[in-house]
């Protein structure tokens, strides 16, 4: 079965999803990093949807809620390099992710994690 | 019964003197002034070609239907006429004249031909007219077409113009609004900015609305998109260039403008904005 593959890095997980979301592989992929967040107690996570061209409210909702689940596991989601077109739809969609950090490319989000972590209690991420 | 064989019959036969006789009508139609946008041979060629074209669809189909496919290269010669006359500035009137110029010279053939008949001359001067007013009214509606492209065309011009996104230093954009917003330039406005930061890597962008003359609420919604859709890519927004006039509109519309970085100048906005990305500024 289709899956996303979650990457850990040091302290870090980085999850890059690269093929068309659909509604099961999304909640699958809630599962998994939920679990692997658990499991290697990590700090942060990185999501890249620099390959995701389209979006559905479905997908949006399931990227907040992620967000949400790692913070309750004490990891902070980054979001990292959205396309032109789907942060327009997300807000179209009326999801604006509140409380989701974002940022352009994998190394800036990753810099955005590392400053978090040094200041400890995530306060560079709440802007 | 007149059918279309005896007006292209007649045509035919009469072409040099209908083509005399209506290149002087036009000639006088057009007048001196309009002498200068179109040469005499030029006039001349689009004459013969179109008197050609004419006996060419009487012979093939029905005078009643322009729009069958016997009529198409009449059709295409019509619309071409109409663009080149439009791209020389003339007006509407002036090119249907080209046309309607015609019918004198038409009759008169076609009164030599009929003789005394009354009845069939009338009829045939009837066919010969509502032929022509349809051709006429072609010319009209396809000059109105041209018309209208260049309008539409001149209209995404003047959205892509009035757009730039400009690049302040490493690291910063900015995006000098002039003019109102409405939906559609937002979207393009917002497309524009998102494509550049992806482009440039940049993380703060300063939408500077000092162009814009109004704020109501349906702008203030389209600023409040843009920004959350720089957000959502990672990059900041600072909306700069708020008029005092503006500022009060904003609150006594009771827009929320509570998490968006606002400056009363682009020049407070840059100096916010290389704060924020490291760079000190200092005079030597």
């Amino acid at each position: 079965m289709e899956r996303i593959a979650i990457l850990r890095m040091g302290e870090f997980l980085l999850v890059t999803i690269q093929v068309e979301m659909h509604d099961q592989l999304a909640l699958r992929l809630q599962d998994d990093l939920t679990q692997a967040i658990a499991r290697h107690g990590s700090r942060g996570v990185l999501i890249d949807i620099s390959a995701l061209e389209m979006v559905d409210s479905f997908i949006g909702r399931m990227i907040a809620d992620i967000s949400g689940m790692a913070r309750i596991l004490d990891a902070r989601t980054v979001l990292v390099g959205m396309q032109p077109a789907v942060a327009i739809t997300l807000v179209e969609l009326g999801l604006s992710l509140p409380g989701v950090a974002t940022a352009l490319n994998v190394e800036r989000g990753m810099q955005l994690l590392r400053s978090a972590q040094e200041s400890n209690d995530g306060a560079a991420l709440q802007r | 019964m007149p059918t279309q064989s005896t007006l292209g019959a007649v045509l035919r036969k009469r072409r040099d003197t209908i083509m005399a006789q209506w290149n002087q009508e036009q000639q006088r139609e057009i007048g001196a002034a309009r002498a200068a946008r179109l040469s005499a041979e030029e006039l001349a060629r689009q004459c013969a070609q179109f008197l050609d074209l004419l006996v060419q669809a009487c012979q093939a189909g029905s005078i009643e239907d322009i729009s069958s496919h016997e009529w198409t290269p009449m059709r295409e010669f019509l619309d071409s006429l109409s663009r080149e006359r439009l791209l020389a500035s003339f007006a509407a009137d002036e090119t249907a004249t080209f046309i309607f110029s015609l019918k004198r010279p038409i009759f008169d053939a076609l009164r030599s031909e009929s003789g005394a008949d009354a009845d069939e001359l009338a009829a045939d001067v009837w066919t010969a007219t509502v032929l022509l007013d349809k051709l006429g009214l072609h010319t009209v509606k396809s000059f109105q077409r041209s018309r209208e492209e260049i309008i539409n065309r001149q209209q995404q011009e003047m959205l892509e113009l009035s757009t730039p996104v400009v690049k302040l230093w490493d690291g910063i954009l900015a995006l000098p609004m002039i003019g109102t917003l409405d939906s559609a330039r937002t979207q393009i406005v917002m497309e524009s900015l998102l494509q550049k930061i992806v482009e440039t890597g940049s993380q703060i962008a300063i939408v500077d609305i000092t162009g814009v003359p109004t704020v109501d609420t349906l702008v203030a919604q389209h600023l409040l998109k843009t920004v959350t859709a720089l957000r959502l890519m990672g990059a900041e927004c600072i909306i700069s260039g708020v008029r005092p006039q503006i500022a009060q509109t904003i609150v006594h519309l009771g827009v929320d403008l509570q998490g968006v970085t606002t400056k009363a100048n682009l020049a407070d906005a840059l100096a916010l904005a290389l704060r924020r990305s490291g760079v000190e500024l200092r005079k030597l």
